[in-house]
């Protein structure tokens, strides 16, 4: 199944009774205070442009009131927007029917919880099988297909148990489990991972990216934690108070922080785990021999690990073609992993 | 107004109503026939059955719905109890009526509660209405009732039903209403439409509120038998008022306890059950 990107275009979310006359105004330059001092409605998101890549998992980020759960709501349309459209397949979600928009959160998007949101009443294999049972699935078929993704997570034999039978960890992969079974092209996560031990998180993670490499889903994925931003987003976009600041490769961002907002936010990242060979390696291969040969997409933390395991300080850059196009340095390696990368 | 104003406006409104009972008195009461024949055939289906095959069939209910052994012999003590100061026919009576208008109030109760759930509006205009219904005094109404019905079975199982519907109404309503909104934006977000979201979601989440109601229900339904006795339902209620008239303690006392007995029953047995739907909140994640 191809997957379609999502466009994302002029949206803003004003909160309170005269939504549609406050956009004018903000559109006109007031400020999200002056807005709720004058008028007393509250700017959720302004002026909100991503394009939202097919089969690649955006990231959206932004610390709590940034917007960043309102604006994911916004794609399956749990929150209806003040201005402005989100084209999934040149179809603006926000001028649909009522039907139709049962249609499309039916079939084309699945949605997994912070609270993980489970039905408490219902047992794990239950809970899975709800989008299907919901569509109209047979319930057999239904089962069948839940069934796998209970496996693929790590749940079988947890088939009966209750949800608050289980620990947080375990809770969340029902709720993947049954966002999967759904089969759906858009896979919607909000803050999915926040709630768990980050030593589950980090698991939990692993386990998406995964899956991700079979199906290639568009996945819209917030979070507040910048290192799991960096480590799912193909692309990520930062928000704060409901306005887009920066968006782009978690490379690009840390590379080139827009502002010092962005800046102080990645002073602590592990830059080794972010930045790619390719980034500042030299375009002329070795004229020496090496042991030692790494790919233009390798982070650094990888190849550096390369190049102290076989005690040499340089290495050969090949791509995927096989072609020699460059090298790199042990120092340069570590001169960029542990102070600002100049290029 | 003055005084003959008011003395005019009471008799016209009263005039009014008889004439209104006289015009429609038959036509309602053609209507609630089949509710007649339903109660006067249940009433009859208790009291032919044989009663060791009753106590039997009263046992498999409790046991079904309680899973207690010590309520089902508690239960057969009770009714054998009752038999033996020979008050069973009352009883069949008594517990065919609070069947009956049980099971009338759930019909009309729960919907009315879930309407009343899906809107605001709805709620702000039904709750002074429960509130009306269960404070004001029963004779009150029982007038109009006794106007348009006449004495007999089925203005007595009016009357317990507007005394008892408040309980089941409200828990139902508040039951919905306190549905965890995140388990409801999941089943948005999954499509569902509002009827599925009603059977998939709300209802089964609120199961227990909703029980909590049938519960108070019953025992509200008990308490007013014997009110209903004063408009001439027969039952244990009856003879407590026989025993009021005639300053019969012993005879008040038994046929009260008869009462309680019941109601004790019903009333665990609705407990316990509302307790086992709730399977998935007992075990608990360490």
């Amino acid at each position: 199944m191809a997957s379609h990107g999502i466009e994302i275009k002029d949206l803003y979310k004003v909160f309170g009774p005269n939504g549609a006359k406050c956009v004018e105004m903000v559109k006109n330059g007031m400020s999200k205070a002056e807005l709720n001092e004058k008028h007393g409605h509250v700017l959720g998101l302004k002026d909100i442009n991503i394009s939202m890549p097919a089969g690649q998992i955006q990231v959206v980020m932004g610390l709590s009131g940034s917007g960043k759960s309102t604006l994911i709501r916004h794609i399956n349309r749990l929150i209806d927007p003040t201005a402005g459209a989100v084209l999934y397949e040149d179809v603006d979600v926000c001028q649909m029917s009522k039907a139709e928009l049962l249609e499309f959160r039916r079939h084309k998007t699945a949605m997994v919880f912070q609270k993980f949101a489970l039905l408490p009443h219902r047992t794990v294999m239950h809970n899975t099988v709800y989008g299907l049972e919901i569509q109209g699935v047979d319930k057999a078929e239904a089962k069948k297909r839940a069934q796998r993704w209970i496996e693929r997570v790590g749940l079988d034999g947890f088939e009966d148990h209750y949800p608050n039978q289980l620990s947080g960890g375990m809770q969340q992969r029902v709720g993947l489990a049954r966002a999967l079974t759904n089969d759906a092209d858009i896979l919607l996560m909000d803050e999915a991972f926040s709630a768990l031990d980050p030593l589950i998180r980090t698991d939990m993670q692993s386990v998406l990216l995964d899956i991700q490499q079979e199906l290639k889903k568009t996945i819209v994925f917030i979070t507040h934690d910048l290192d799991e931003a960096l480590r799912l987003g193909d692309r990520i976009a930062i928000l704060r108070d409901g306005e887009v600041i920066q968006q782009g490769t978690g490379q690009e961002i840390v590379l080139n922080p827009a502002d010092g907002y962005i800046a102080d936010f990645i002073k602590e990242v592990n830059r080794g785990r972010v930045i790619s060979v390719a980034t500042i390696m030299s375009d002329t291969p070795l004229e020496e021999a090496t042991k030692v040969e790494v790919h233009p997409d390798d982070r650094l933390e990888t190849a550096a690990h390369a190049m102290a395991e076989q005690e040499e300080t340089r290495a050969n850059v090949r791509d995927k073609s096989g072609n020699l196009v460059g090298s790199l340095l042990l120092k340069d390696t570590i001169s960029a992993m542990v102070t600002a990368a100049t290029h | 107004m003055s005084r003959t104003d008011l003395r005019d406006f009471k008799r016209g409104f009263d005039d009014a109503f008889r004439g209104f009972t006289r015009e429609y008195g038959e036509s309602i009461e053609n209507f609630f026939n089949p509710l007649l024949q339903f109660l006067v055939w249940f009433e009859k289906l208790l009291i032919s059955t044989p009663w060791p095959l009753m106590i039997i069939i009263i046992s498999v209910l409790v046991w079904a719905g309680s899973r207690s052994w010590v309520l089902v012999v508690g239960t057969v003590f009770s009714l054998l109890f009752i038999g033996y100061l020979g008050m069973w026919e009352d009883t069949m009576y008594t517990l065919a009526l609070v069947s009956v208008a049980t099971l009338v109030c759930i019909i009309i109760g729960i919907p009315f509660g879930i309407l009343m759930s899906k809107s605001d509006r709805t709620q702000a205009v039904v709750t002074p209405v429960l509130d009306i219904m269960q404070t004001i005094p029963s004779f009150v109404y029982l007038i109009p009732i006794l106007l348009l019905l006449g004495i007999g079975k089925v203005p007595g199982l009016i009357a317990v039903c507007i005394y008892a519907i408040p309980p089941i109404v409200r828990l139902t309503n508040l039951g919905i209403r306190l549905v965890d909104k995140d388990v409801l934006e999941a089943a948005d977000a999954f499509g569902a439409s509002p009827r599925q979201k009603l059977w998939t979601v709300q209802m089964p989440l609120a199961l227990p509120n909703i029980f909590a109601g049938v519960n108070q229900t019953i025992m509200m339904a008990l308490a007013m038998v014997v009110v209903a006795a004063l408009i001439g339902v027969r039952g244990l209620g009856m003879e407590v008022l026989r025993a009021v008239n005639n300053q019969y303690i012993t005879l008040g006392f038994m046929n009260g306890m008869a009462i309680v007995a019941i109601a004790i029953v019903f009333d665990r047995v609705s407990q316990k059950f509302g307790k086992r739907l709730q399977k998935h909140t007992e075990v608990i994640h360490g």
